[in-house]
């Protein structure tokens, strides 16, 4: 069964390549590249070390911003989810904060905070906090009204309830909107470094775009998604050691 | 009115006072303009299982939500052995209707959720849980998780629940209306022997007139709108038979019919 699964993935993955190839080869576009030759590119910017040096500038407003984004994300979830007068205050904010178009807000970032880190994790927080935020919210808002009284009538205090069942209750739609989260982070690391100052990754794809040397344009976007997905694959990891019973056919339950 | 015919129940076939383990004084509910319990006094025997039968609407899923204390009452007391109820306290325990087990935790854990919360160390709440766990038929299930069990083994882990925290007052919320007809006669047989063997005083909530008849020393026949208690009846003789008589004794079959007959009128 797990040699099957490990099968059909690379079968996906051949054949999503073979395709970029093909129409690398075609060429649909002059400005698109074909997979091999953008995994040279990738290859050769892995060995020079340029890539770990414009990782080590995207991933400071990235991991900075999903760090925020997660722990103020979460804990603010948790007290919109529980206070209805929190969620009057705040709910909106966020709602707001979603739907906003951010490419369009940048310049006021910048002309409040500047062209530096700060107005880069700004970016990633906007991104990433919201689907955080409101996911948090409405799962511990749906915590089962029965489970909660089963503790009470256990004798639980508030602390108990809510580490003992409202958390583990919401855990799966909390990792869901941290998967969410996450990625929308991903992107805002990439607009930021795009729209307010070129560095890093972002400054790979503009400083290639405006050469003509589309390889590594590419290989650029493609090192990024692959990030994504590793990083996504490792929360999976972590919710599965937090909380084991998520796996366990929790919502046929 | 309501009182006087509570009394005279209770002239009947009265209890010694010492002998009453609950006992519910003058206790109304409103939800909003919604009249849940008016003025309701009931007692209930030490020992012995107690059904609070009625149609859907009368209150009995409320009032036995202020025992447990989960709800407040408007007015009036609950006194459990002398004592007014405040809260939930270790001297009740609850099944619910709905099972309400931890949908993330094993057999074990969920039948020793209530010493968790509780702060028992973990090695001496499961030898308790795997006692219960044993009592209630469900050894070999202790790694399983609910959604693994049926609808019957799942109210199995409710009471085991329910009995590992040794508390003297059972309350059951219609424990076995979300199980098959033939688990349920399975789990009432099971019931008796649990009166019989525990010495805990159990109040059963039903909306079943013959399992309320089959398993109950006392019966409280609940009326909505507002809702009282109409007549309390103490089943006198089949409660020695062995279980397979009881459902053709004469007085059992006369019990459902006389409740029945009164409860005709207010089934929509």
């Amino acid at each position: 069964m797990k040699q099957r699964s490990l099968f059909l993935k690379i079968l996906s993955a051949v054949l999503v390549f073979g395709a970029w190839e093909i129409s690398g080869r075609i060429p649909i576009s002059y400005a698109f590249p074909t997979f091999l030759e953008s995994m040279a590119a990738l290859a050769r910017m892995t060995f020079d070390g340029s890539i770990f040096v414009a990782y080590g500038e995207t991933l400071k407003p990235l991991v900075t911003g999903i760090a925020i984004s997660t722990v103020l994300g979460i804990g603010l979830g948790l007290w919109i989810g529980l206070s209805e007068r929190f969620e009057w205050l705040f709910s909106p904010i966020f709602i707001v904060m979603q739907a906003a178009p951010l490419a369009a807000l940048i310049p006021l970032l910048v002309m409040a905070y500047g062209i530096g880190l700060t107005s880069k994790v700004f970016v990633v927080c906007i991104m990433a906090m919201p689907v955080i935020v409101l996911s948090t919210s409405s799962a511990v808002r749906n915590t089962p009204s029965s489970m909660k009284e089963m503790a009470r009538s256990f004798l639980a205090k508030d602390h108990h309830v809510l580490l003992k069942i409202i958390i583990p209750a919401a855990s799966p739609i909390i990792f869901s909107g941290l998967r969410l989260g996450i990625s929308a982070g991903f992107i805002g690391a990439i607009l930021a470094e795009l729209k307010i100052t070129p560095t890093g990754v972002g400054d790979i794809i503009t400083y290639s775009r405006s050469i003509a040397d589309y390889p590594s344009m590419y290989a650029a976007i493609f090192s990024i998604i692959l990030l994504a997905v590793l990083f996504l694959n490792l929360l999976e990891k972590i919710e599965n050691v937090l909380f084991k019973g998520n796996d366990r056919g929790y919502v046929t339950d | 009115m309501v009182m006087s015919q509570t009394k005279s129940a209770f002239a009947d076939a009265g209890p010694l006072a010492d002998d009453i383990a609950v006992s519910v004084r003058g206790v109304s509910k409103n939800y909003g303009d919604v009249e849940a319990l008016k003025d309701m006094s009931l007692e209930f025997p030490r020992g012995q299982l107690t059904s609070l039968l009625g149609p859907s609407g009368c209150g009995k899923t409320t009032l036995l939500k202020i025992i447990a204390g989960l709800l407040k009452p408007d007015t009036g007391e609950i006194l459990v052995n002398g004592k007014p109820v405040t809260g939930p306290g270790p001297n009740r325990s609850f099944v619910f209707q709905d099972f309400a087990l931890l949908p993330w935790a094993n057999v074990m854990r969920n039948v020793a959720f209530g010493l968790e919360l509780r702060g028992v160390a973990k090695s001496e709440r499961e030898d308790r849980a795997s006692k219960y766990i044993h009592n209630v038929g469900l050894q070999g299930f202790e790694k399983a998780y609910p959604h693994e069990l049926s609808g019957g083994m799942r109210q199995r882990v409710g009471l085991a629940r329910a009995l590992s925290v040794d508390s003297k007052v059972l309350l059951l919320d219609e424990p076995f209306s979300a199980v098959d007809e033939q688990t349920r006669r399975k789990f009432q047989e099971d019931l008796l022997a649990l009166v019989a063997n525990e010495n805990k005083t159990f109040i059963f909530v039903t909306h079943s007139i013959e399992e309320a008849v089959y398993v109950s020393d006392q019966i409280a026949v609940l009326l909505p709108r507002p809702s009282r208690v109409s007549e309390i009846i103490r089943p006198a003789s089949f409660r020695s038979k062995s279980v397979e008589n009881i459902r053709r004794d004469p007085e059992y079959l006369d019990i459902v019919d006389e409740i029945w007959a009164s409860l005709r009128n207010y089934v929509e």
